[in-house]
């Protein structure tokens, strides 16, 4: 009982987290984000002494240098382009590793008390600590960048899918054991789509964190093709504030939207089970 | 083995059920179900009703005595219908069948025709939650009776239920019964009125911890209504249970 209120909680909690959905939901954040543009002008052309505006350069300065001079536009866009294939590699990878091992610890206590300790310990180490390591022993390339994703994105998927494993109703295990199904078919007839809205929640968490990542680890290996964190570094270094601006603002609109994909695909897929619209 | 001995389909024999923990789930029970008897056990909440039947379902075993099951395929419905969420009317009460492999042959014509025997005919398509609660242990019921079992556990399957619902799926039951869908029921509820209308034999047990204090017979045939609920007999035999039942624990002897 107990495990099916946890699921129908999860689902819940899922459906909580769905974006707006009419103009009137919409209304509020847009006024908020007016509000947040004022304030930035008023820093930016009020506050700040024109020599040193380059701290918070206007937001129609920040989209005319970085967004409309076409050169900038393509190095960015270039930069986030590399980011976003090192972003959803290191997502795919994460979800078939977390997938893997969360399905291995289900299936055995033994591996799960083994292995969740240093699940728990990836989860809480400083990730950042390790990215000069990680690029000293697979060098500074894709792969390292790749690598450092997934050691920030792996964890929430191990997480959430085995919570979502171990949370199948008692009930029909109990119908499972005693009509003696297979191992693999209660696997894949019941505990993984029991878990699917918990896994999608853990992708959800992974994706936003796989952006992190990719652009953490550019940042920090600042060599081969540059990503959108080196272009960071780079115009931080070089006080070109509005290109900047606009790499950060492109960073973040890549952690919404991978975000806001994966609520959706969630949704699609486990949304019919639980939710209130009819069939 | 006498004849009757041989139709027997689970019986127990002093089968008692202790926790490690040194909880006392069920006092030694004698019980003997037999070919076309469907037995009711009735107690209060918590005296062990649930436990008999997972004795009887071998999903639990005995702490001491045994429990023999001869019944090769063995059905059981839990007051919670239990049903997959993301599978449709018809893929929920083909689960069992499909799952354990049985030919697709032999269990799809027996789902659409247990689908019609239960009323669902048109709802095929739905998913779980679209359904009334009656509805959604209609389709329990029929997942369980697609493996044609010869023992049928049912665990206060319309405790749920509103009183017209359970009426109802009373009706269905005993009609599935008398059309040996199941060979042998034990039916498991704290309604006094519901077992006497089911069943053909019936078990009072003494609050917590559980033991067997009476047993009735039940005289009716197996062809009832509804009717049968306001016949004098029915109430006589009601009110004795109910009698035994309040008596609780004090006096015991069978």
């Amino acid at each position: 009982m107990s495990s099916r209120s946890r699921a129908r909680r999860v689902a819940q909690l899922l459906r909580a987290g769905r974006p707006p959905t009419t103009w009137r939901d919409l209304l509020a954040p847009l006024v908020l984000f007016a509000i947040i543009l004022g304030i930035w002008y008023f820093v930016s052309l009020v506050v700040l002494d024109p020599d040193r505006r380059f701290l918070l350069p206007s937001p129609d300065s920040v989209v005319r240098v970085a967004f409309l001079d076409l050169d900038n536009l393509e190095q960015l866009l270039r930069g986030l382009w590399l980011s976003t294939k090192v972003a959803l590699i290191g997502l795919g990878v994460s979800i078939v590793l977390g997938m893997a091992i969360a399905i291995a610890m289900s299936q055995a206590r033994w591996v799960e008390k083994s292995v969740y300790p240093y699940a728990v310990v990836l989860q809480t180490i400083p990730t950042l600590a390790m990215v000069p390591l990680i690029g000293f022993w697979f060098d500074y390339g894709f792969f390292s960048r790749v690598v450092v994703c997934v050691l920030i994105a792996l964890f929430p998927v191990i997480s959430s899918t085995l919570f979502g494993l171990q949370s199948v109703d008692q009930g029909m295990l109990d119908l499972f054991r005693m009509h003696r199904i297979s191992r693999w078919r209660r696997l894949v007839s019941l505990q993984l789509p029991a878990a699917m809205p918990a896994t999608f929640a853990g992708f959800q968490v992974s994706a936003g964190l796989s952006v992190v990542g990719a652009v953490v680890g550019d940042f920090f290996f600042k060599q081969g093709d540059p990503g959108i964190g080196v272009l960071i570094d780079l115009y931080r270094a070089r006080l070109l504030s509005q290109q900047l601006f606009g790499a950060v603002i492109l960073a973040s609109l890549l952690g919404v939207v991978v975000f806001v994909f994966f609520g959706w695909l969630s949704r699609l897929v486990t949304g019919r089970w639980y939710g209130a619209e009819t069939p | 083995m006498t004849a009757v001995e041989a139709s027997a389909l689970v019986s127990f024999d002093q089968a008692a059920k202790r926790y490690p923990d040194g909880t006392r789930a069920l006092e030694p029970v004698d019980l003997t179900v037999h070919d076309g008897e469907f037995v009711s056990v009735v107690g209060a909440s918590g005296c062990g009703k649930s436990t008999l039947l997972r004795l009887a379902s071998g999903l639990t075993p005995p702490s001491s005595g045994t429990v023999r099951a001869t019944a090769e395929r063995t059905g059981y419905v839990f007051q919670d219908p239990t049903l997959l969420p993301w599978r449709s009317v018809r893929r929920n009460v083909e689960m069992l069948a499909e799952l354990t492999g049985l030919p697709k042959a032999e269990y799809l014509p027996r789902a659409s025709e247990l689908i019609d025997l239960v009323g669902l005919r048109g709802f095929e398509r739905h998913r779980p939650r679209a359904l009334s609660g009656g509805m959604r242990m209609r389709v329990s019921l029929a997942r369980s009776l697609t493996l044609s079992p010869d023992l049928f556990l049912l665990d206060e399957p319309f405790g749920a239920l509103d009183e017209i619902s359970r009426e109802r799926l009373g009706d269905e039951v005993l009609q599935l019964f008398t059309q040996r869908r199941f060979r042998a029921a034990i039916f498991v509820t704290h309604s006094v009125a519901e077992a006497v209308y089911l069943s053909t034999r019936i078990l009072v047990m003494s609050p917590r911890p559980g033991r067997v204090i009476a047993e009735f017979e039940v005289p009716f045939g197996p062809q009832r209504s509804s009717e049968l609920r306001f016949d004098p007999a029915f109430t006589r035999l009601a009110a004795a249970v109910s009698h035994r039942l309040r008596d609780g624990g004090d006096g015991g002897g069978v």
